[in-house]
């Protein structure tokens, strides 16, 4: 059993890593899905609107079969991590995108309004007004997103890439110990996803001043 | 051009949300210093009138003139975005819900758009900010965020935010209805204070005591259309249309 622990250390790494590049590509999916979204050109609208629903209303798994297996047949050739952080990275951004929109509509519109008629362009607006208010209702469903997207990563074990689940069912054929294995997997997401929710909350208190 | 726009003018004004025409041919000329208010009941188009003169509200038919320049040009989004940016500055205006902007204190509140705008340094905006609050008297709440203050001290740095900006005409659109009637009169006092220095100023009011005491001309509206207007002395003693007296005494009967 200890001999297991140094590869499942390794594994958790893989995931910590995978976690972190999904999340930022999810982060600038998503910043530009929700720029789409509420452009005032129609065509970009229209690539948001199909983005999310397309992203949102498929299997992740699918997604990542995909892009991994089919990829290489109209040209696209990656690794099974890199099919991994860019098909769960995408995958995620659809979510934030509508997150990240979420929280720029909830702002009264008195506040543009107001900035507006003292003379600021949309702009200056948006970057001075409306996001700094924002970004403040976002932390926490982001956080969500974020915590879904790690447990996700777990979807990449059935394109092959050794992180924390693709190790745990491996070293059930040697162990004879599918039990242990999976709690161990298990505990080692939720250290993960504890200390990630903690660091949330933190940045949550952080930028509520006032 | 044939004659000479006024300071601020209105010509044929017409707007309307589809099918609902809000307002139908309004013309109105507001001379410089000169202080109007506009009356009516909910629904009536005055605060629609007042948005339309910074393009808030844009028209769908008619002209609004500030100091000879168009506000309501038709313009590329580009041109016209620099356009309205440029008239907006000049053009200060004061919310029913104040909207202050919420992260920002007193003072930050008063400084961004001159910092931004004007390229004012930290210095400069620092004395504009204690200039313009001391005016309103919220010097004290300086650096206090607008949660931390009263409906009628956020109105008064909603003004003081305004005024940095060195507006040549002031909009108020119903400043004091949101408030408890305790603390309407010290922003009333406000606008006393900017009457006496003339500055030139429109405002939609529900309030015909301010009203009658501070503008030098009253609108009457109702269903999109100027019904009535003149010097409050004779608007609100001795007005001649029927709808403006329904009105009136509907307002007095309300007050009592």
């Amino acid at each position: 059993m200890q001999k297991v622990y140094p590869f499942f250390l390794e594994a958790a790494w893989t995931t910590v890593l995978l976690s972190v590049l999904t999340a930022v590509l999810g982060l600038i999916c998503g910043t530009l899905g929700a720029a789409a979204r509420l452009s005032r050109f129609a065509l970009l609208r229209f690539f948001g609107a199909v983005y999310v629903s397309v992203i949102r209303g498929t299997p992740a798994l699918i997604q990542l079969f995909i892009l991994y297996f089919g990829g290489p047949q109209i040209g696209i050739q990656l690794d099974a991590f890199e099919a991994g952080v860019i098909g769960l990275g995408v995958n995620a951004g659809a979510y934030m995108t509508e997150t990240i929109r979420g929280a720029i509509i909830s702002i009264d519109k008195g506040q543009r309004e107001a900035s507006r008629t003292l003379g600021l362009s949309q702009w200056q607006t948006m970057y001075k007004v409306i996001l700094p208010q924002s970004a403040r209702l976002m932390v926490r469903p982001l956080g969500v997103n974020i915590n879904a997207l790690i447990k996700a990563t777990a979807l990449v074990a059935a394109i092959s890439v050794v992180e924390l689940t693709y190790t745990a069912q491996r070293y059930i054929g040697s162990t004879y110990k599918p039990f242990e294995m999976f709690l161990l997997a298990g505990v080692l997401y939720m250290i993960i996803i504890y200390v990630t929710g903690r660091g949330i909350a933190w940045l949550d208190r952080k930028v509520q001043i006032t | 051009m044939t004659d000479q726009p006024n300071f601020v003018e209105i010509r044929h004004a017409q707007k309307s949300f589809g099918t609902l025409e809000v307002l139908k041919d309004i013309s109105l000329s507001v001379e410089r210093g000169q202080i109007v208010g506009i009356i009516g009941s909910s629904g009536s188009g005055k605060s629609t009138l007042l948005r339309a003169i910074n393009d808030l509200d844009p028209l769908t038919g008619g002209e609004v003139w500030l100091d000879g320049v168009q506000v309501n040009q038709t313009l590329s989004h580009r041109q016209y975005e620099k356009h309205i940016n440029q008239m907006r500055q000049q053009v200060g205006m004061v919310f029913q819900h104040f909207n202050l902007f919420p992260h920002m204190t007193a003072r930050e509140n008063v400084t961004m758009a001159p910092k931004m705008l004007k390229g004012l340094s930290q210095g400069e905006a620092d004395k504009l900010a204690q200039e313009q609050l001391d005016k309103v008297g919220m010097l004290e709440r300086i650096d206090y965020y607008p949660s931390q203050l009263s409906g009628g001290q956020k109105q008064r740095v909603a003004i003081a935010r305004a005024l940095a900006m060195q507006p040549k005409l002031m909009l108020f659109d119903e400043a004091t209805s949101a408030l408890d009637p305790e603390l309407v009169d010290e922003v009333n006092q406000v606008m006393r204070k900017l009457a006496e220095e003339h500055m030139t100023m429109i405002i939609v009011t529900h309030e015909m005591d301010f009203a009658a005491s501070v503008c030098d001309r009253v609108l009457f509206m109702d269903q999109g259309v100027v019904v009535e207007e003149g010097p409050p002395s004779i608007l609100f003693k001795n007005p001649t249309q029927p709808r403006t007296r329904e009105f009136l005494r509907k307002h007095l009967e309300a007050a009592m």
